[in-house]
């Protein structure tokens, strides 16, 4: 069994005009989005309680509403999780009253009106904590960018470095983007998944890279324009690109299927941030490094002579 | 061609027996015991206790299924639940209140997998259920309590001197100024002040006559973190009285305290219990002996009260005056030590309000008994009851009599954790039910299983052999990385489990990088052996620049993530290692010992390779 059956070089290079065109459109509008919409962050970053409580029969959701809105906290979300006898209940911060009893004070109210209901789970976070998490979010973000810059730059050379970075910014803001147009909530797990996107699409620009970089050495490659070279790199590569990205893409959807809603969020961004990984380290980073004015010579003179590893 | 030297496979092999063996406990399940500890050293967990356990139970017609003392507890292993909820309540009554007895889940694995400290992996609270609370202690309130007892210090220090002050005035947040009337005096006091209090800054006003006295940045550092751990020893303490089995409460940034109570459901006494003031008092003991007798008989004097004092003989009843003569809030420290006898003995510092109350006390009272007691909860307990020699002023109180090392210990440790050295507050707290925690199990798990019988189902089709191999070597990862979770104990949540799938998806790449490979030297007429060669050795450099940014990325998460993006981290970054030793060595040495042998290969089995006709 062989998918990929390719008798030629594919031209991706000449495409690169469509490719980033396609790429800029749906950059801005995700940009658009996470300006209009904004992130539903979840309550690790803006503080609050939330509750999961369960039922033996179906819940009544405005009858939990209306009691709980008795506390006076502020605004309250009262929605079913899955099933109707899954109640989520989200309560914001309140100066003053931020304590932790504020789980006990809702759970003496529920138990009230129906003593089978159930405590499943319960967050509390206060307004401190949020803040940071948002800093620390954004200083692992910038670093590990920074990281996979400096190792590309000197393993490879930077217009390839810089070319592929960019690309992968370009994923994580449209997985972000997502997560605003459909107001998905965005939790620390979430992040998580972003980050490992970042860290996971590179390697498909790396891979394509390393192609790159050997193909310029090949005797046969010689008087070849760039964009040929990289043309056929990306070729050569396809059938891996597919069958990894395939695999991964496989694991991922089992996690979204049989993960439940705890790991929901986290498949989801993973789900997302793959489809556009194939996409922009193929179509978005080469196009770039081209952009950029990659040449042999900048492959060649820089990086010493590979050591073939024996293995 | 495709050959190893020994070593290499002698090296696969013992990766491959160590992996198995650390792996198996967590195949065997739990089972319910019940666990014995102690936080007294003077209440030891020894062998006699064991036989104690055994013969208690025993006389009731419970056998358990097995005895073992584990560090500092005993734990006992039973047959079902219900057994275990029984031998908790007879263990309780036989044991008293001195030991802590919890209920607990052990692995149910065999004994000399225990002895090769090969545990199952450790989980976290989201798959066991239980309660997380991160708390922050108020560092303003520690610093001006300092602050207060340094001003008292002052005055009693300048008092004793014969020193004339004016006012002293907090002029900063750790910084002290104290008017004087002259040079003379400014003087005098500077030099004293220098003497007694070397923890201080000093400087003079001289056309002010004022002395402004500042903290060390040392020395504001060191009330910081000697705050955060006396507030650990206290949370320590309390969280012993919830009876649970494996408390972490640990230290979480400068200021604040991680504590987490897996299986614990009732949050709201978990809560009360960690948030509640203990007191200590000090009441002088009625050692009258008709007043005695009476209040035995059940007769307690008015203004008198009945109180355990928990002695190494056992719980006796002491009587004391209700009259409190002081409280804890004086205390400033309280350590272990040794009086001039060589006898052991548990050294108080009084702050000076304290300390002058205690001089007048002991100089009225001299030849009889004082008590301290530890007020928890509405519930008393005389912690000891000295006998007073003389009168003790200066605020440094020795008590030693009939204490060995490991009591004075104990008493040092209650009177330290009688109160927190700063309020705190509860920032963050989750609980996850122990229904919610077996469903993320389950879904964590079927999620990994069918994410893995979907991949190794298309490797095998696609690449045959080599699929095959690539499974193999896939399920070799699986097992390293479960080892290494349970060798170093670290906490598996469910992200973690997301983490394991996640890792599988991204290690079969390296497989496939080299399959491909493989497959396009075949494609341009390379002989097997070569190919195989050729392909490892290219997927190689590939390999590793794909897995190093992966890395780069898994390590910032694991420095900046917190909670659930670390459990994440940890596995993510473990599992980019263990899939490159499994995905290049273990794949290569099947691949040797499968074809590296065979002189004329003339075909391997790594699905269809489709040449261009063009070619």
């Amino acid at each position: 069994m062989e998918f990929f059956r390719i008798k030629r070089d594919i031209p991706f290079m000449s495409y690169g005009k469509l490719t980033t065109a396609i790429s800029l459109v749906t950059f801005i509008l995700a940009v658009f989005f996470l300006a209009t919409k904004g992130l539903n962050l979840s309550v690790e970053f803006t503080g609050g309680t939330v509750m999961e409580v369960q039922y033996q029969q179906a819940a009544n959701l405005a009858d939990i509403r209306h009691r709980v809105e008795t506390l006076k906290v502020g605004e309250v979300q009262v929605q079913s999780l899955g099933t109707s006898r899954d109640v989520l209940i989200r309560l914001p911060n309140k100066e003053g009253t931020s304590s932790a009893k504020l789980s006990e004070l809702v759970m003496g109210l529920l138990k009230a009106g129906d003593a089978g209901v159930q405590l499943r789970k319960v967050e509390f976070v206060g307004p401190s904590v949020g803040e940071e998490l948002v800093t620390h979010g954004l200083t692992a973000i910038l670093l590990v960018c920074l990281g996979i810059v400096i190792y590309l730059a000197l393993r490879f050379e930077w217009r390839l470095a810089v070319s592929a970075i960019i690309a992968n910014m370009h994923d994580v803001v449209i997985i972000i983007g997502c997560f605003a147009l459909f107001q998905w909530e965005f939790s620390l797990t979430v992040l998580a998944g972003v980050l490992a996107v970042l860290g996971y699409s590179v390697n498909e620009s790396v891979v394509v890279f390393d192609r790159i970089r050997e193909n310029f050495r090949k005797p046969g490659m010689r008087g070849r324009s760039t964009a040929e070279v990289i043309d056929n790199a990306i070729t050569s590569t396809i059938s891996r690109t597919m069958i990894t990205h395939g695999s991964t893409e496989t694991v991922v959807l089992a996690m979204l299927v049989f993960g439940g809603p705890a790991l929901h969020g986290f498949a989801m961004a993973l789900t997302i941030g793959i489809v556009f990984g194939i996409y922009s380290s193929v179509l978005v980073a080469s196009p770039l490094a081209l952009a950029l004015g990659v040449k042999r010579e900048h492959m060649i003179k820089i990086v010493k002579p590979k050591e073939e590893a024996v293995v | 061609m495709n050959r190893f030297p020994i070593w290499k496979y002698l090296v696969i092999a013992v990766v491959l027996i160590v992996s198995t063996i650390y792996t198996l406990p967590n195949f065997f399940g739990e089972t319910p015991a019940v666990q014995i500890s102690s936080t007294r050293q003077s209440a030891t967990v020894d062998t006699a206790l064991m036989a104690r356990v055994e013969t208690v139970l025993q006389q009731q017609g419970i056998k358990p299924a097995g005895l073992f003392l584990d560090g500092n507890s005993l734990k006992v292993r039973f047959n079902d639940p219900d057994t275990q909820i029984k031998a908790r309540d007879i263990i309780q009554q036989a044991l008293g209140d001195t030991y802590i007895i919890a209920l607990n889940l052990l692995a149910a694995s065999p004994e000399w997998l225990s002895k090769l400290h090969a545990n199952p992996m450790f989980l976290g609270l989201d798959l066991r259920g239980g309660v997380h609370f991160l708390l922050e202690v108020d560092m303003q309130a520690a610093v001006d309590k300092t602050m207060e007892r340094y001003a008292g210090d002052i005055r009693r220090e300048l008092k004793t001197a014969k020193i004339r002050y004016g006012a002293i005035k907090r002029t900063g947040n750790t910084a002290l100024e104290v008017q004087l009337r002259d040079q003379e005096t400014l003087n005098a006091a500077a030099d004293k002040l220098a003497r007694s209090l070397p923890s201080l800054t000093f400087s003079s006003d001289d056309q002010l006559f004022r002395l402004s006295l500042a903290l060390k940045p040392e020395e504001i550092t060191r009330i910081q973190s000697d705050a955060v751990s006396q507030n650990i020893t206290t949370l320590h303490n309390r969280v012993n009285e919830l009876g649970v089995a494996e408390p972490v409460i640990q230290q979480a940034g400068p200021s604040r305290i991680v504590v987490q109570l897996p299986g614990v459901q009732d949050t709201a006494k978990a809560k009360d219990i960690l948030g509640r003031t203990a007191t200590l008092q000090v009441r002088m003991v009625e050692d009258d002996p008709s007043r005695v007798a009476e209040a035995m008989a059940g007769n307690v004097p008015v203004g008198y009260e009945l109180l355990d004092e928990a002695s190494p003989q056992g719980i006796q009843k002491i009587l004391l005056k209700k009259d409190v003569e002081l409280t804890g809030d004086n205390i400033n420290s309280a350590q272990p030590g040794f009086d001039q006898n060589g006898g052991a003995s548990v050294d108080i510092g009084l702050d000076s309000t304290g300390a002058e109350i205690f001089r007048s006390l002991t100089a009225e009272n001299i030849g009889k008994r004082m008590a301290m007691v530890l007020v928890e909860k509405n519930k008393s307990e005389v912690v000891t009851a000295p006998v007073i020699r003389s009168e003790i002023g200066g605020g440094r109180v020795q008590i030693s009599g009939s204490m060995n090392p490991a009591e004075a210990n104990d008493v040092a440790l209650l009177l330290r954790a009688g109160s927190l050295a700063a309020p705190m507050n509860i920032i963050e707290e989750r609980t996850i039910g122990p229904s919610l925690g077996k469903e993320n199990i389950e879904k964590g798990f079927s999620a990994t299983l069918w994410g893995f019988a979907a991949i190794a189902v298309f490797m095998v089709l696609y690449y045959r052999v080599f699929g095959l191999i690539s499974v193999a070597s896939l399920g070799v990862n699986l097992f390293m990385l479960i080892a290494l979770l349970s060798m170093l104990q670290a906490t598996l949540t469910l992200p973690g489990i997301a983490a394991i799938a996640l890792t599988l998806g991204m290690a079969i790449d390296a497989n496939v990088l080299i399959n491909e490979r493989i497959r396009e030297e075949l494609r341009n007429g390379v002989p097997p052996q070569s190919a195989i060669q050729a392909g490892y050795a290219h997927a190689w450099a590939t390999i590793l620049d794909s897995n190093v940014t992966t890395l780069i990325a898994g390590i910032a998460l694991l420095v900046f993530g917190s909670g659930p993006v670390r459990g994440f981290a940890v596995v993510h970054c473990l599992g980019i290692l263990t899939s490159m030793f499994s995905a290049v060595l273990v794949s290569r040495g099947i691949v040797n010992l499968w074809y590296g042998r065979r002189r004329r290969l003339t075909a391997v089995s790594i699905g269809q390779v489709w040449k261009p006709e063009t070619k």
